[in-house]
């Protein structure tokens, strides 16, 4: 399987600077998939490879891995028991994000000024001058056919993190345990690195405390169970559209 | 061809499968046909965006494999409104035409959905495992692509 990154401009198209931008996400993949054996950091979790021989890219994904785990209370956890019950270096929560953020900020210094950057739902926006903020569709994670929200939306990053697509598939690092549940939680923010581990961290602790996201002031959450209900931050009610 | 039509509309999409997984390769699959991604009939290629506009135009999505084998959509679209959705290629295995009599009038509606919703893009839960869905959005893109919007 693979995952679709696509990016729609509407304004100044510039072919270079997006062959730039994905060859900086090919790049990425080649170096963190752990689903490549011989990416580095599979090679980083047989032992075959020091972390003194890898790029310095994986010593930035591991600090921010670090900065993860601290900053969510430990709800977001890179260093996980792997099937073999080894302790396993998986930085894959946090280098879509990552990536794609940095993808959409090749694209900004090269003077792409407008663009919708969507890697799997995990989403980059930025708005040209003159055009419309973009309208974003946040599934109904019972039924990912609908959309239960629309948000309109400018300079920003949204990501969601759930159980609806992949099912059970988010474990919670303080217990083992996978989240059970219909669930996804959006979050927006200024930086998708951060959307995207403070939405997986919202998962974790549950939809209905979306409290702690207070303590980001420049984030606003979207929470949705699998009944339909709808639970947002104080900020992002301004945000959304009904259909 | 892409230049061309980058030109005349000013919008692009671009597609890149990223993240692989390697896919299953239990299912004999089968080798259902697929076609190339992008637009196709009645215009042909090269031709003038401006002469056709009026016209119903298809595109087909890019190829997904569910797992099971590919996948591919192809939509029709009409003064820039995606007006049908079909498919062009399903795995042949068991399992998946069993998921597909349920799943390809869901993904139908979906697109219409969308269209109707008038969004740009769509947020949800990593989509990693579902080809189908991914093949949708790679329609949606073509249809940017294709329509000028």
């Amino acid at each position: 399987m693979g995952m679709p990154i696509s990016l729609h401009v509407r304004q100044g198209a510039d072919t270079s600077a997006i062959a730039a931008a994905f060859a900086w996400l090919r790049r990425v993949d080649r170096m963190f998939s752990l689903h490549r054996p011989d990416s580095q950091v599979s090679e980083l979790n047989r032992g075959v490879r020091a972390l003194a021989d890898c790029d310095p890219l994986m010593r930035e994904v591991l600090d921010l891995c670090e900065l993860a785990r601290e900053r969510t209370g430990g709800c977001f956890d890179a260093l996980l028991p792997g099937p073999d019950g080894r302790v396993a270096f998986d930085p894959s929560g946090l280098v879509k994000g990552w990536a794609v953020e940095r993808a959409g900020d090749l694209l900004t210094d090269r003077g792409v000024a407008d663009f919708s950057l969507n890697a799997g739902g995990d989403i980059v926006l930025r708005v040209g001058a003159g055009l419309p903020r973009w309208r974003v569709g946040v599934e109904d994670p019972a039924a990912p056919e609908r959309l239960c929200a629309v948000l309109e939306l400018g300079d920003t990053a949204v990501a969601t993190s759930g159980t609806a697509r992949r099912g059970a598939h988010i474990v919670d690092p303080r217990t083992g345990r996978r989240i059970g549940g219909t669930v996804s939680v959006t979050v927006l923010g200024p930086s998708l690195t951060w959307a995207d581990v403070y939405a997986t961290a919202a998962v974790v602790r549950g939809p209905d405390d979306l409290d702690w996201l207070a303590a980001h002031p420049d984030h606003q959450a979207l929470a949705v169970d699998g009944s339909g209900s709808i639970a947002a931050t104080p900020g992002l009610h301004t945000l959304v559209r009904r259909r | 061809m892409r230049r061309i039509t980058l030109a005349v509309v000013g919008t692009v999409a671009a597609l890149v499968l990223l993240f692989s997984y390697r896919t299953s390769t239990g299912g004999s699959g089968g080798s259902a046909g697929t076609a190339p991604p992008g637009i196709v009939g009645p215009t042909g290629t090269g031709a003038d965006p401006a002469a056709t506009s009026a016209a119903t135009v298809s595109v087909n999505g890019s190829v997904e494999d569910n797992g099971f084998g590919p996948v591919q959509v192809r939509i029709a679209v009409s003064a820039g409104r995606i007006v049908d959705v079909s498919t062009v290629s399903l795995p042949q295995d068991g399992h998946s035409q069993r998921i597909n009599s349920y799943a390809v009038p869901l993904l139908r509606q979906e697109v219409l959905d969308a269209q109707s919703a008038r969004v740009d893009t769509v947020t949800g839960a990593t989509a990693t495992s579902d080809a189908y869905l991914q093949s949708v959005q790679a329609a949606l893109d073509a249809a940017h692509l294709g329509s000028g919007s």
